[in-house]
């Protein structure tokens, strides 16, 4: 039974005894006691007995001592008697001047709104000068990796096109085949009023091969091996594997980033061809089997609105997404500093990062892209 | 042989200012290492030791102090001149800094990939007799998650000497390994150190690889922000004078920190 009895006798000159189990479950009880008897008895000393205390952990002994400020705030003075030589001992492991030192750091939740947006902006502003120098580098180094391919290292580059490219086939071909499927239905259910059925086949196409098909491609590339980049290189740098390669005499861009980049460059295309074909094939399944269309006047119908500029201006596009996205997931994991948990904040920021920038340069693409034609 | 009398020194700091953006650890640092020597630098948890041998290295540069070596500069020389330097020493990272995608094999033989006039058969020789060097011979086809730490960092080090350094540098050789591991270590970088003469440069906090090996050190201090003693392990273990140096090698604890109330 963890408990502890607290007897006391006389008025003014206060004798009390404290016996039992003063442990980390009872102090708050045992605190809150002496308080209100404090305020009730109001004694002018005390001394309190504490022979019959046969249990005391350090909880109990911080309680005793808490005890103690608390009497001397109510100007008067408490002394413990007996006190075992093991009690003893308990109460010297407590450093009095710890419980109140101020701590070393400022709370950080306490700043003000002001400084709280003028950290964050001159962070957003160091971080956008740290991702322009980066793709500038980046830049720099592909073009001297196609001037020179016998430098870049393209065992890693088939590598990351098998783990970035192959085995995205499956969820991209789904992803695309789903999306085609809704569109096509949604759309329907609409057009059907107006017995405008056949367009949906023009609508799908051209949503998909302009805007989907890329955009889709690179929000799965950048959820499944942006972040993968991120992690792998963040990971390096916690095992100090970053420095050893650059004090080995190695240029970390060139060994690492591009053959991730080179990978993403020729995949992304790629996958994103696919998606278009299974985006279509979507569509068409909905319009054969739903809408009563014909397998050939829906791929007509498909292919009428779509010209080949369409189709090479959404793969330039996701050659651009693809050097975004392998780029910024790099990019993350170079900037990791400190320990494991680094790794994790830097794979969130390189997939946030990354689909961020893939809307901002498909936007800029819509603009450009209109006035191109 | 006249140049090599000249230069008795390998490496001169000068003068390094050293710290991580706005937080400074070491100010005014100065000491020279003798060509061939086993030189310590060693100080307690926090004082800057693995981030001087940062600068050493040339992973950190600054333009507060110099770090010469071999006569040149590192912290203002150009980085095809840096990497040209970095060529002849090797580093031992605290984990041994294995690329993790690739064999023990691969990993011993990145610095030989970096040049152009070792055909592989040769590459696969030297990679087998370094490995052995450290006791992994029949490894070369082993992933780093495969081993034990000791064996990782017996790995590095076959790696880090792989082109027959001028400078190895270790960076805690012996953290978080057991006794007997630790003492295999001392006896390999003893044993390379007589050997082939490599200058070695330990950053270390392990007392008994400092008196077993040292043949010089540098002790450094957090409050101090710098070299608070300098000397053969042996004088910093007899010196008096300094409170911090002498509890450190007697393994006391400091009278500045205390218990109770």
């Amino acid at each position: 039974m963890a408990e502890y009895a607290l007897t006391s006798k006389g008025e003014g000159n206060v004798k009390a005894t404290l016996a039992g189990r003063l442990v980390i479950g009872n102090v708050a009880r045992f605190m809150e006691e002496m308080e209100r008897f404090f305020h009730e008895r109001r004694p002018t000393s005390m001394t309190c007995d504490l022979a019959g205390l046969v249990f005391l952990d350090s909880a109990g002994a911080l309680a005793l001592l808490k005890v103690q400020d608390a009497a001397k705030s109510h100007s008067f003075t408490l002394t413990y008697e007996n006190m075992s030589r093991e009690a003893g001992e308990i109460m010297d492991l407590i450093d009095r001047d710890a419980l109140v030192k101020p701590p070393l750091h400022e709370e950080m939740t306490n700043r003000s709104f002001a400084v709280r947006t003028g950290d964050a902006t001159v962070h957003f502003y160091h971080d956008l000068i740290n991702v322009l120098t980066f793709l500038g580098e980046l830049l720099a180094a592909i073009t001297y990796s196609l001037i020179h391919p016998g430098a870049v290292r393209w065992r890693d580059v088939l590598f990351y096109m098998k783990k970035a490219g192959a085995e995205a086939l499956p969820i991209v071909g789904l992803i695309s085949l789903l999306i085609g499927l809704i569109m096509a239905f949604m759309s329907s259910l609409q057009l059907k009023q107006f017995g405008a059925n056949v367009f949906v086949a023009s609508l799908v196409g051209i949503s998909i091969v302009k805007e989907l098909g890329p955009i889709m491609t690179a929000i799965i590339f950048s959820g499944r091996s942006g972040s993968a980049f991120a992690a792998e290189i963040a990971t390096m740098m916690v095992n100090e594997e970053v420095d050893a390669l650059t004090t080995m005499g190695f240029d970390p861009l060139r060994f690492l980033v591009i053959p991730k980049v080179l990978a993403a460059i020729i995949v992304v295309p790629v996958l994103t061809l696919y998606s278009m074909f299974f985006g279509i094939l979507g569509g068409l399944l909905v319009g054969v089997i739903g809408l009563d269309l014909t397998f050939y006047t829906y791929l007509q119908q498909t292919m009428k609105p779509i010209e080949v500029f369409d189709l090479a201006s959404s793969l330039v596009k996701s050659v651009v997404f693809a050097v975004l996205i392998a780029g910024i997931g790099c990019q993350r994991g170079f900037q990791v500093r400190g320990g494991a948990e680094a790794v994790g904040e830097a794979t969130t920021s390189a997939v946030v990062a990354a689909i961020f920038l893939v809307i901002v340069a498909d936007s800029a693409f819509a603009i450009v892209l209109q006035y191109i034609r | 042989m006249k140049s090599i009398m000249e230069d008795r020194n390998i490496i001169i700091v000068e003068n390094l200012v050293a710290g991580y953006g706005d937080n400074i650890i070491l100010t005014g640092v100065s000491f020279e290492i003798r060509r061939g020597e086993i030189f310590i630098i060693l100080g307690g948890s926090g004082c800057g030791k693995s981030t001087l041998l940062k600068y050493m290295i040339g992973l950190y540069r600054t333009t507060q102090g110099r770090v010469m070596i071999d006569g040149a500069d590192i912290m203002s020389v150009d980085d095809k001149k840096l990497k040209s330097i970095r060529l002849g020493f090797g580093v031992l990272f605290q984990s041994g800094a294995l690329i993790g995608s690739m064999t023990l094999g691969e990993n011993v033989a990145l610095p030989l990939s970096r040049r152009r006039d070792i055909p592989d058969g040769l590459q696969d020789l030297i990679v087998r007799m370094k490995l052995g060097m450290v006791d992994l011979a029949g490894y070369e086809n082993h992933y780093p998650a495969e081993l034990s730490g000791g064996m990782k960092k017996r790995a590095g080090l076959a790696r880090a000497m792989v082109l027959d350094p001028t400078i190895l540098f270790f960076d805690e050789p012996t953290a978080g390994l057991d006794p007997v591991t630790s003492t295999e270590i001392y006896g390999l970088i003893r044993r390379i150190n007589a050997d082939l003469g490599t200058t070695m440069i330990i950053v270390t906090h392990d007392l008994d690889l400092i008196m077993s090996i040292g043949d010089r050190a540098i002790m450094l201090d957090k409050a101090a922000q710098g070299i608070i003693a300098d000397g053969t392990p042996r004088m910093l273990k007899e010196n008096r004078d300094n409170p911090r140096v002498f509890s450190f090698f007697n393994r006391e604890e400091q009278g500045d920190r205390h218990y109770g109330a």
